[in-house]
């Protein structure tokens, strides 16, 4: 079987940014797939590319075995896809605009209320476009991305600007989606959570080059520092250099919360050095945190930036 | 379920119908001038000459103060608390008018010029009258005209001039204004309505959405134009209804040629707004673009004044503009009963601009 999405050294400059430099993905068919990254990392522009809105400078791109070239026709009718934004029209209602994409797809009315039970804009099928909240928009952009039950769906930043419980509610209807039909999916997203919890894989993207991929476990073993040690000092000690010469890990002072992170290997083990360590130095901890490192921890570790900026 | 041509079109009605304001500006906007205009011109021969007397008691002017003697007086609406001087002559065929004299200094002469109110300004020397005008305004050439030959007693010789008012359907300024209204209309209605609205879904993301799916670019594009086809002739029609009822127009020419010419015309605005709008995202730019096009067609096409009086050499060049052609071809048909033979020439002309900016529109279209 073809993997349902190939990319190939893939580059694509807008005059002086090199928005994607040189991305290598594959995808099997039936994978949930997650693009992280800040802002400005070249998510929506790999996106793009993959669903042949705009063209790679070099490279190649080949869904299900088919390159866009010759096959472009084919290839829409396999993938749905939502856009970072789209503004639908103000004055149709939700209904009539589900009804306008499904004509391009040729699918009956049926298909229309389905999807709009799905994405539960049943309640709100007459309202104006315009009238709809955030989510509800999001939503309505769900639902004409499964419109044609595509084998593959790319949805560019689903839930970004949603409070908890719109997002929830997204996860869920793509969970659904997950368990009822044998889709592909590539998400764009800045939270980690949301990575972690909907996608098996995660691909790390930042200028344009993918950092780290690989399950959430993978990444974290791959990059070998679970965990991480936040204390601060009896006495606001800004030169952490003999904690940093100790050869106990990396640590990063954070001068806002006045508190040092240690990155280790393994807490149990290296606690205690670091304690005598300090000890020694004629000082004492006055607050300690220990925690499992998260994604967005390995961000700034590789990076010194966080994931959603 | 319905064809992806016959949806789109549909929604472009939906979404055209569910904007009350677009129905105003379209349609009753157009009518509504067209009334006020030809109201204002088509009054009963009625015309109002103001003019300023700067007065000289040394050298008073007889036939001027004997002129005055004869007038009442009036609030002068320029400055409410001075008075002037209104004096009616009615001179049989010529109708009446109405001369309204405020008497002043020079300073405030020069107020008044400046403003536009008063377009001749006469002073008491001891030489006799002196009249100051600007002899480029055939307007103050005429109120001059007229206004010295009646102090010199001639307006029964006027009188007895053999003059016929024209009334005839086909002269007066109505007949003149309408045909040009429905070509600017045309020209308007598929500019702005067209280049404006792809310029909004490319600015929404909405044609790289569009073009994400099977969509058939083409079928896009044809429903577009439909929608607004079928809106500027409901625009044409309205117009045209409202001056046979109103003021009895009437068609004399071949309406088979007045309907191949405005399907021309048509064509040629949706090429020309095609290429406008086959870039920019943004709608400012849009809103410049499409200005810089239409506003020059609308002054110089001759649509509320005749061309005919731009000097002879930009003649030809305003002739080639698609308004003019637009506008002088539907008069013809209108007023002096032309037909095939005289359309032929700009329906070719016309279709050949729509066809070429179509396609070289098409050829640099940015769905996203
Ligand atoms: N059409 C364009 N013209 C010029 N530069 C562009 C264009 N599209 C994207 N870029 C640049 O390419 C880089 C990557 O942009 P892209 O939109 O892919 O980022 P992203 O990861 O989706 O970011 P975000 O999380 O903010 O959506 C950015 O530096 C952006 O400024
Ligand atoms: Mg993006």
């Amino acid at each position: 079987m073809h993997p349902i999405v190939q990319v190939s050294n893939v580059i694509k400059h807008f005059k002086d940014v090199k928005a994607v430099d040189g991305v290598n993905l594959e995808m099997q068919q039936g994978e949930f797939l997650a693009l992280l990254g800040p802002n400005g990392a070249g998510k929506t522009t790999l996106v793009e590319m993959i669903e042949g809105i705009q063209h790679p400078d070099s490279g190649e791109i080949q869904i299900d075995g088919k390159h866009w070239k010759g096959h472009a026709h084919e290839l829409h009718h396999i993938i749905g896809l939502s856009l970072q934004e789209t503004h639908f029209l103000e004055k149709l209602t939700v209904k009539e605009t589900v009804k306008l994409f499904a004509s391009f797809y040729n699918l009956p009315n049926k298909r229309v209320d389905e999807v709009l039970e799905m994405v539960n804009l049943r309640e709100k099928q007459k309202a104006f476009v315009d009238k709809l909240s955030g989510g509800q928009k999001q939503r309505l952009a769900l639902g004409i991305a499964m419109l044609n039950n595509a084998k593959l769906l790319l949805l560019d930043e689903p839930t970004t600007g949603l409070d908890p419980t719109a997002r929830r509610e997204m996860w869920n209807i793509l969970m659904q989606l997950r368990e009822e039909h044998k889709i592909s999916l590539i998400l764009t997203s800045h939270y980690m959570e949301e990575a972690e919890f909907l996608c098996e894989r995660i691909v790390i993207l930042d200028k344009g080059k993918i950092l780290a991929q690989g399950t959430l476990n993978e990444i974290l073993t791959a990059n070998n520092c679970f965990e991480t040690i936040e204390f601060s000092l009896n006495e606001p000690v800004q030169n952490i250099g003999f904690i940093q010469n100790s050869g106990l890990g990396r640590v990063d002072w954070d001068d806002k919360t006045r508190k040092a992170r240690l990155f280790v290997s393994d807490i149990v083990e290296q606690l205690p050095k670091l304690q005598a360590l300090v000890q020694s130095n004629g000082l004492n901890l006055q607050t300690l945190e220990c925690h499992k490192m998260t994604l967005d921890d390995l961000f700034i570790e590789m990076t010194g930036r966080r994931l959603d900026q | 379920m319905q064809s992806p041509l016959l949806q789109l079109i549909i929604v472009q009605f939906k979404t055209f119908l569910r904007e009350p304001e677009v129905i105003f500006w379209s349609l009753l906007f157009p009518i509504l001038m067209a009334w006020g205009l030809g109201m204002a011109f088509n009054k009963e021969n009625e015309s109002v000459i103001t003019i300023v007397q700067v007065k000289n008691d040394q050298y008073p002017d007889t036939s001027f103060r004997n002129f005055l003697a004869g007038a009442k007086e009036i609030r002068n609406i320029n400055s409410p608390d001075e008075k002037a001087l209104e004096h009616d002559v009615t001179i049989q065929g010529l109708g009446t008018t109405h001369y309204k004299i405020i008497t002043g200094t020079w300073e405030q002469a020069y107020v008044l010029l400046k403003r536009g109110v008063v377009n001749l300004v006469i002073e008491e020397k001891a030489e006799g009258l002196e009249y100051h005008f600007d002899p480029k305004s055939s307007e103050a050439k005429s109120s001059y005209l007229q206004f010295s030959s009646i102090l010199k007693g001639k307006q029964d010789e006027l009188a007895q001039a053999m003059i016929k008012p024209l009334s005839q359907k086909g002269t007066r300024y109505i007949d003149f204004l309408i045909p040009g209204l429905i070509a600017m209309g045309l020209m308007m209605s598929t500019m702005w309505g067209i280049s404006y609205s792809l310029i909004e879904k490319r600015s929404k993301k909405l044609l790289r959405r569009l073009v994400a799916t099977p969509m058939n670019k083409g079928s896009f594009m044809v429903s577009q134009f439909v929608a607004r086809f079928v809106l500027c002739t409901l625009e044409a029609l309205v117009l045209y209804f409202f001056a046979r009822y109103f003021f009895g127009m009437t068609i004399e020419g071949n309406i088979s040629a007045l309907i191949a010419l405005f399907c021309a015309g048509f064509f040629a605005f949706c090429g020309i707004a095609l290429l406008l709008a086959s870039r920019t995202s943004n709608t400012f730019v849009a809103n410049g673009i499409i200005n810089a096009v239409v506003m020059p067609m609308m002054l110089l096409s001759g649509i509320y004044f005749s061309y005919h009086n731009f000097p002879d050499v930009v003649i030809p060049y305003i002739q080639a503009l698609p308004l003019t052609m637009i506008a002088d071809g539907i008069r013809s048909v209108f007023l002096e009963g032309a037909g095939w033979p005289e359309l032929f020439k700009p329906i070719i002309i016309l279709s050949t601009i729509g066809f070429v900016t179509f396609i070289s529109g098409l050829k640099v279209f940015k769905w996203y």
